[in-house]
């Protein structure tokens, strides 16, 4: 078993570097396996993207690629059994609770991070700039009638703030009590949720604050900004007595999220190669936010977005798969 | 301390004949005395009693996710581990899977993933729509074939081929196995009385447990993929068949148990050939609710693997394309339809012509049918190599409503969304949050203990005595305050869907061309995905309590009608002449006569809208409500399994206890009403 592996690896060594050496083309078919790598397709359309790029780029490579719909949260099942292999974007306000507690399984392992940070912060469309001239800094906010601007009747006199589902922590209300903010926040169920009030709100110019993260289409399609807390630092969420309020905590802004890479963990020895490129995938905020424009507002299809990508792109993802 | 005491004393008294009537006034007066001034006056004196305190709490979620945990990793028969044995399960499952799936949409390839390579296509757009507008020919004549037809016309249509072909797939392996499964079931139940006390309890579970809340388990044992997913839709699709096969066996008549003795039948002559064709007709009801139950899974399967239109409705609705969410959930509509109306035609034929089928002339006059279909497949394959139009459907010739569904939703908000909005507003400040604060205020023991008396005073100690443990149960696993939660939302939502419901059963149910038109929508209703209408509803109504309340209410009306309607048609109708020849007016004769003699059917219907509106639930959680639904989704997304079931099981609960006491309410009505069942 173990002579053979050896071999072969020795062989696989060899032909790449071979084939890095002598062919433009990838060195097709020697691969470490040719049994399917699955990746997971979930439902947005940032994720998608990122997973086609791989897995296109992996087929360069000579790899065999599956592409499985799978639940954000539930396919976690399925990378720890090894049914699934690899998922593409994990963020750290949604998947940071799951994915840790499937790191301490032993049976996943992290694959890095993929270059995007997500965004996440108070949102609002830049037409409330009117009833609130001091945004986007977020002391504005403090004043009673600015607060009374972003009302409804169940909230009035506080303002209306709709925060992700409470599943995606984010220290929302406290950081509206450290703050001062005449703020109730409200939390939607699902992402979904979320941007339909936003949708819903833009087309009848109503006012609306809420938590928008970016890549993400929304922020293409809508105009507004994000609202300007004081700094994240590690020590505002830590220490009570950084900041303006010196007895509470989360008198800051939310920290940039990594977006990670998770993969099944045996499946790092059966495809070397092929995880090798998985953790060297990185991508930029913008890049990708350009890439689901053209997919969600343009109505490109995506297959044609991610090959015109990786056409474009053939320096970088050749560096991935050396 | 001393008001549990009051009830204990008074409930316990054996009742006196004779007395009864005014006695039990007595002990009522008496316990909601008590129970009111506990209420108002006992939480300085008994906090423990108004909300569980932390360290009384039992930890069955920590227990039950250890022993999960034992299940997947450890637990093993000597030869082999309990999860080998699911995987074998799976295995088996997922070799027809394959093969249907080759035949309805990847066609059959060697190799896996992206190197496979097509060896047959698979099975043409023309030849399956040919094929099952065939089957419906055979079973219901041309109307039936024009109308399975048009629904799979309308999936090539409207570029959802190739998902639906893929939801289609699963359903073709799932409602078999949860038919034949729940079938051995039900005769197992009927042949074994003590089998059937066991089933009860098992099968109130399996469809009243949310699958959110048995995900996680199942995924680890039976694989990620389309098996899984198959697997929990026959979980949840199985019940019905098999309560309604043991209802419908033990319905046939003596006289033909005596018939199939007379001529010597062994127990299983006697089982599959004498009474399971009796029974036919009750257990088509169950193939019935089996393929719409199975359909209802469609969204959740897509989540762990399934693909197909559900995934399809999920990443529409994600990015707030509400046309092809629109499209993608009537796919699962036209799909619903059209099975179910073929099974129905199917049965239907079945009985009328048993004794037919011709054994003379040649192969292809004795199955015209098979030898025609077998024919379209291939001639259409071939075509099919030379013009690719034959094999798939054209995508220039695709329609699309486009933004269509869009517009309108946007039409409404910003023409009416002052008008929605102080409706519900007016409707959220006035009803549904006083309501709520209500009930959270109510102190658990007291309510347990009242639930018990209402069990014991329904039908006795036995009743009493669940009502009280199911309900302990759900305080002493801290779970009272969502569950109260949830006891407001769906109280709300089936008050409303009757306040709906019956009227327009009494309307519309003997008009018949009315109802025609009725029930498709209910149909639609039911089968529609709702988070289809979910979104839109964010959209008017923001999230929150009120926008799940018409989300359950869409949802959970259409037994409300079904039944209402049922009952008030099967009212006798020389009772109802017999009102008009009294000279009643049609009101007295709606509400003296009718109404009451319907009653039964009508709590019957009450009951099932409870039960839909608890399986609602999971999906309110998506927008936002604070409820046992919340809790289970919680639990999902942070995969912590015991979590999961102890809220998935306390819903199952709060539903046992409505069913029971409603059940035992009707049974006395019935008594009462001098109504034999």
């Amino acid at each position: 078993m173990f002579k053979t592996s050896s071999i072969r690896s020795l062989l696989v060594a060899a032909t790449a570097l071979a084939g890095v050496a002598l062919a433009p083309l990838p060195a097709l078919a020697d691969v470490e396996s040719k049994d399917p790598i699955k990746l997971t397709l979930h439902d947005w359309t940032g994720q998608l993207i990122t997973t086609r790029i791989m897995g296109e780029v992996l087929k360069k490579a000579g790899y065999n690629i599956e592409y499985v719909q799978a639940d954000y949260i539930a396919q976690f099942a399925g990378l720890q059994s090894g049914d699934l292999h690899v998922a593409m974007e994990m963020w750290e306000t949604t998947g940071k609770d799951a994915m840790e507690a499937s790191l301490k399984t032993g049976k996943t392992v992290d694959l890095g991070e993929t270059g995007m940070d997500a965004k996440e912060e108070w949102w609002y469309p830049t037409y409330m700039k009117e009833k609130c001239p001091g945004l986007p800094n977020w002391e504005a906010l403090k004043d009673e009638k600015c607060a009374e601007a972003f009302s409804i009747a169940e909230t009035a006199p506080k303002g209306r703030y709709l925060g992700g589902p409470v599943t995606w922590g984010g220290f929302d209300d406290e950081r509206a009590e450290a703050l001062g903010l005449p703020f109730e926040v409200i939390h939607a169920g699902t992402d979904a949720a979320l941007f339909a009030e936003l949708e819903s709100a833009y087309q009848r110019k109503a006012p609306i604050m809420l938590w928008v993260y970016a890549p993400h289409w929304a922020v293409a399609k809508f105009k507004g900004e994000w609202v300007e807390f004081p700094e994240y630092t590690d020590e505002c969420y830590k220490d009570p007595k950084w900041g303006t309020n010196k007895e509470m905590a989360y008198d800051c802004g939310k920290p940039f999220g990594w977006i990670k890479k998770v993969g099944w963990k045996d499946g790092e020895k059966k495809w070397p190669g092929a995880y090798k490129a998985v953790r060297n995938f990185k991508i930029k905020n913008d890049e990708m936010s350009q890439l689901i424009v053209e997919v969600d507002l343009d109505k490109k299809k995506l297959e044609d977005v991610v090959a015109a990508w990786v056409a474009k792109n053939e320096d970088r993802w050749k560096a991935w798969i050396k | 301390m001393s008001s549990p005491d009051t009830y204990a004393g008074t409930a316990a008294e054996p009742r006196r004949k004779g007395w009864q009537f005014t006695r039990w006034h007595g002990v009522w007066g008496v316990a909601l005395f008590a129970f009111v001034m506990f209420w108002l006056y006992g939480k300085p004196v008994a906090r423990w009693a108004f909300s569980m305190p932390r360290d009384m709490q039992i930890p069955f979620k920590r227990w039950i996710s250890t022993f999960m945990k034992w299940l997947v990793d450890e637990a093993s028969f000597g030869l082999f581990t309990f999860t080998e044995l699911t995987r074998f399960i799976a295995a088996v499952i997922e070799f027809p899977y394959k093969v249907a799936l080759s035949f309805l949409s990847t066609g059959f390839l060697k190799g896996q993933g992206s190197d496979a390579v097509q060896i047959l296509p698979p099975v043409s757009w023309i030849a399956v729509i040919a094929i099952f507008a065939m089957i419906g020919y055979f079973a219901g004549g041309r109307r039936l074939a024009v109308l399975v037809g048009a629904c799979f016309g309308f999936l090539a249509l409207f570029g959802q081929w190739n998902n639906a072909m893929v939801t289609l797939a699963s359903i073709l392996i799932a409602v078999p196995l949860g038919i034949a499964g729940g079938l051995m079931l039900g005769i197992a139940g009927y042949r074994w009385k003590w089998f059937a006390l066991f089933l009860k309890p098992l099968l109130d579970l399996m469809q009243t447990v949310p699958v959110f809340a048995y995900l996680v388990p199942i995924l680890f044992l039976f694989g990620f993929g389309p098996t899984a997913a198959v697997v929990a839709t026959i979980i949840y699709a199985l019940p019905p068949m098999t309560r309604i096969s043991m209802l419908a066996l033990r319905g046939v008549p003596d006289e033909v148990h005596d018939l199939g003795r007379m001529l010597g039948c062994t127990g299983r002559q006697m089982t599959w050939r004498v009474l399971v064709p009796s029974a036919m007709q009750g257990l088509m009801v169950g193939v019935n609710q089996v393929i719409m139950l199975a359909l209802n899974m469609v969204i959740i399967a897509s989540m762990i693997g399934a693909g197909g239109l559900g995934y399809e409705v999920l990443t529409a609705l994600r990015r707030l394309d509400i046309g092809r969410g629109v499209e993608a959930g009537l796919a699962i509509v036209a799909l619903a339809i059209a099975l179910d109306r073929l099974s129905q035609a199917l049965a239907t034929r079945s009985r009328a012509h048993h004794q037919e089928g011709s054994a003379t002339g040649s192969f292809v006059q004795r199955n015209p049918y098979t030898v025609a279909s077998g024919l379209l497949v291939v001639v259409t394959g071939l075509i099919g190599l030379a013009v690719p139009a034959v094999q798939t459907y054209p995508e220039a010739l695709q329609l699309s409503t486009g933004t269509f569904w869009s517009e309108v939703v946007k039409w409404i908000n910003i023409n009416f969304f002052d008008e929605l909005e102080a409706v519900k507003n007016a409707l959220l400040l006035n009803v549904m949050i006083p309501f709520k604060r209500f009930l959270l205020g109510l102190p658990w023991l007291g309510v347990t203990l009242l639930l018990g008396l209402l069990g014991y005073a329904l039908a006795g100690w036995r009743l009493g005595l669940m009502v009280v443990v199911l309900a302990f149960l759900i305080a002493v696993t801290g779970q009272w305050n969502k569950a109260m939660v949830t006891v407001y939302l769906c109280g709300i939502s089936v008050v409303l869907a009757c306040l709906f419901g019956v009227p327009i059963a009494i309307l519309t149910a003997e008009r018949a061309r009315l109802w025609k038109w009725v029930e498709a929508v209910i149909d639609t209703l039911q089968t529609l995905p709702s988070f289809v209408y979910l979104m839109p509803a964010v959209m008017l109504f923001r999230v929150g309590d009120f926008t799940a309340t018409i989300a359950v209410v869409a949802y959970a009306i259409a037994p409300a009608i079904r039944y209402t309607a049922h009952g008030l048609r099967q009212v006798d109708p020389q009772l109802v002449e017999a009102g008009t020849a009294a000279g009643c007016t049609p009101w007295q004769l709606l509400t003296k006569i009718k109404l009451k003699l319907a009653l039964p059917e009508i709590m019957l219907g009450l009951n099932q809208t409870i039960m839909l509106a608890l399986s609602m639930l999971v999906i309110t959680a998506l927008v936002g409500t604070r409820d046992l639904g919340q809790e289970v989704y919680i639990a999902l997304t942070k995969a912590d399994t015991g979590r999961g079931i102890v809220a998935g099981l306390s819903v199952a609960f709060i539903a046992i206890i409505a069913d029971r006491l409603i059940s035992a309410g009707a049974d006395r009505m019935r008594a009462r009403l001098g109504l034999k069942r």
